[in-house]
């Protein structure tokens, strides 16, 4: 059996939304659910991808986990150790990390390359002499194909190209050796071309290290490629979630039907008009009552606008958030 | 006659340390009502090609030869004043980015009357009334041209500048990234809209992007451009099913196809576009190809028809035991 890493519980970020003076005196505040009620589990070395559109709260959903955003409620269990709430975070600060998706920005302009892959290792005290960070950094580069390191070693950001940077950036949080790496989008600045390196990387420190990856993104054929699990999320609610191949091969939630509907296909020609979803995104902050997907699904009946659907599992593993699915379960 | 004619384009940029020869030699045709895609990695020129055909070029950017005919004017010889002229009435362009592209103290639907006025020379209330028709167009409620941008969302914005660009009925619409930054439902509304408008008013239209997977369902010809030169052009069906330039193998290669069985990680292209003040001697793409021989870093190819319609500039192409299929 696969040791469980991550388990997240009924999450909840919700963001009170500031108005002017007069309205905070009188009106009641406006509150934007980011997150609403996620949860998932995480095994050791495996990779979950959440995939939705932006404002769906997949970023919010990851920062939540590492604490870096406070959390309405819910509970997110690490290593069988509950950390919402938890004062000393240290020791879960050096086993999760965070990979950002633009590497012309998260990196220090000024740092050499060597300083900003051996930061943590200084900030954390992981190394007791200087010898001992440098191989560690020598490591860490040439694990990310920065080699040979010494070549690497006194440049800034602004001398590597993009992929080079989103290497060097990998490189800083991996040298902490973490149990859970969020990577945010880690890929959708690059090139096509450039992309299958980092990803590349990024696998390869699963098989060795047993890194496992909340990896968030909007394209679906990259989570389809690299996932052992899906998350579809859509206003700050997981639709649909299950091993890539029941998301992908086997979807139930009309959101993630439509998605995959809508996916080009590189070389494929158009037989008629694309299937697109009606409407637009509704605000997070509004008020929506019954199914968060209501108002755009196609299949939307009564029961829909009136209560939430609640999970229902079609195959081990497999959850989707929708009330149709109950009928289907039921009449079979 | 043709709607677009670009012969032999060459633009340059000046830096201290020589020129950026960003697009060098390039030439291509346009019917109306016609789509063509442009397609590369970063840096490859497209967006360069684009603003010298609109004559934007930032600061330090020249058109160094080559000819522009758009209907027959040679847009490449024109003055700044006369191309004012031309810009918005018959080409406009799509940004990149079209989300920051208004100006956010300003109302979005007189900024759109403005360009309306300057070109048509119609009173104010006209060109407010032409700026709502142009939103219903789009499909976006015309009440809402009084509204400011930070009042729409995204894809309204990028509706929004798509009724800009369609202001003053343009014969050519030039579409820089014009979803790039979207989702992908929003990004199959506004291809959708594109097309339906390119019908429906028979525009011809470019198509900008990095993103493959998108070009088989909007465009009829698509170009694969490579460190400043077009290296393949052809149909659809030419580029996806029988493309000869090993660099366009390798760019299909590098995107995921979510209808395959397996989940195979796609390939990549190992290396980096070369500098292009001093381009690699011979095929510029030989330093990253796995199929080049001696011939390919000495001696520069020929840009040529292969079949009807697919051409391609490749030392091997179309040739027997070279890269055909």
């Amino acid at each position: 059996m696969s040791e469980k890493l991550l388990e997240v519980k009924d999450l909840k970020v919700y963001f009170e939304m500031k108005k002017g003076f007069a309205q905070s005196l009188f009106g009641k505040p406006e509150v934007l659910k980011a997150v609403d009620g996620v949860s998932f589990s995480l095994d050791k070395g495996e990779i979950l991808s959440l995939v939705g559109e932006s404002g769906s709260g997949k970023t919010t959903t990851a920062k939540a986990i590492l604490q870096l955003v406070p959390v309405t409620g819910g509970s997110v269990v690490f290593n069988g150790e509950e950390i919402v709430g938890k004062k000393d975070l240290s020791e879960f600060r050096k086993k999760a990390q965070m990979i950002y998706q633009d590497p012309y920005q998260s990196l220090n302009p000024r740092q050499y390359i060597s300083d900003i892959v051996g930061e943590p290792l200084m900030v954390n005290e992981l190394v007791s002499t200087i010898e001992e960070r440098d191989e560690r950094i020598r490591e860490a580069l040439e694990e990310a194909a920065l080699v040979p390191p010494e070549d690497y070693w006194f440049r800034r950001p602004f001398e590597l190209s993009g992929g080079q940077r989103q290497r060097a950036a990998i490189a800083g949080s991996l040298i902490m050796k973490p149990d859970l790496v969020a990577a945010d989008e880690p890929v959708s600045m690059l090139d096509a071309s450039i992309r299958t390196g980092i990803i590349d990387f990024m696998l390869k420190e699963r098989d060795l290290k047993g890194v496992a990856y909340l990896f968030i993104t909007h394209d679906l054929s990259l989570a389809w490629l690299i996932s052992d699990k899906i998350a579809i999320m859509y206003l700050g609610k997981i639709m649909e979630i299950g091993s890539a191949a029941d998301i992908v091969k086997n979807a139930k939630h009309p959101y993630t039907k439509a998605l995959l509907d809508i996916m080009p296909i590189p070389g494929k020609t158009l037989t008629g008009k694309r299937k697109i979803l009606e409407g637009e995104t509704p605000n997070a902050s509004s008020e929506i009552r019954g199914c968060k997907f209501c108002g755009r699904c196609p299949y939307v009946m009564g029961i829909c606008k009136e209560t939430e659907p609640e999970y229902i599992e079609v195959s081990p593993g497999h959850q989707v958030y929708c009330h149709r699915m109950k009928e289907e379960t039921e009449d079979e | 006659m043709k709607l677009l004619e670009v012969k032999d384009l060459s633009t340059y940029f000046k830096t201290t340390k020589g020129y950026v020869k960003a697009v060098d030699g390039v030439t291509f045709s346009l019917d109306h009502g016609e789509c063509l895609g442009l397609v590369g990695e970063s840096g490859c020129g497209k967006t360069t090609t684009a603003l010298s055909i609109t004559r934007l070029l930032p600061k330090g950017g020249e058109v160094m030869g080559g000819k522009i005919f758009l209907e027959g004017v040679d847009y490449a010889t024109l003055t700044e004043k006369e191309i004012e002229d031309h810009r918005w009435e018959d080409v406009s362009i799509i940004f990149q980015g079209a989300m920051n592209a208004f100006n956010p103290v300003k109302k979005v639907g007189w900024q759109i009357a403005e360009a309306i006025i300057r070109h048509k020379g119609v009173t104010k209330q006209e060109a407010w009334k032409r700026a709502g028709e142009l939103f219903e167009l789009v499909g976006i409620p015309a009440e809402r041209v009084t509204q400011y941008p930070h009042e729409f969302s995204g894809g309204m914005k990028q509706r929004a500048m798509i009724a800009m660009a369609l202001a003053c009925d343009p014969k050519l619409i030039i579409g820089d990234e014009p979803t790039t930054a979207l989702d992908v439902m929003i990004q199959a509304q506004i291809l959708e809209l594109l097309e339906e408008l390119r019908k429906k008013l028979n525009m011809g239209m470019i198509l900008i992007t990095h993103d493959l997977s998108i070009l088989g369902e909007t465009c009829d010809k698509i170009a694969v451009m490579y460190a400043g030169k077009i290296v393949e052009m052809g149909t659809v069906d030419h580029i996806f099913n029988r493309p000869v330039h090993p660099y366009t193998r390798s760019l299909i290669a590098c995107f995921p196809n979510i209808e395959s069985e397996d989940r195979k990680i796609p390939e990549g292209i190992p290396g980096y576009p070369p500098n292009l003040i001093d381009p690699p001697e011979g095929c510029r793409f030989c330093p990253r190809c796995s199929l080049a021989e001696s011939i390919c870093s000495s001696e520069e190819p020929e840009f040529m028809e292969i079949e009807p319609g697919h051409f391609a500039a490749c030392h091997f192409a179309g040739k027997e035991g070279g890269t055909d299929v």
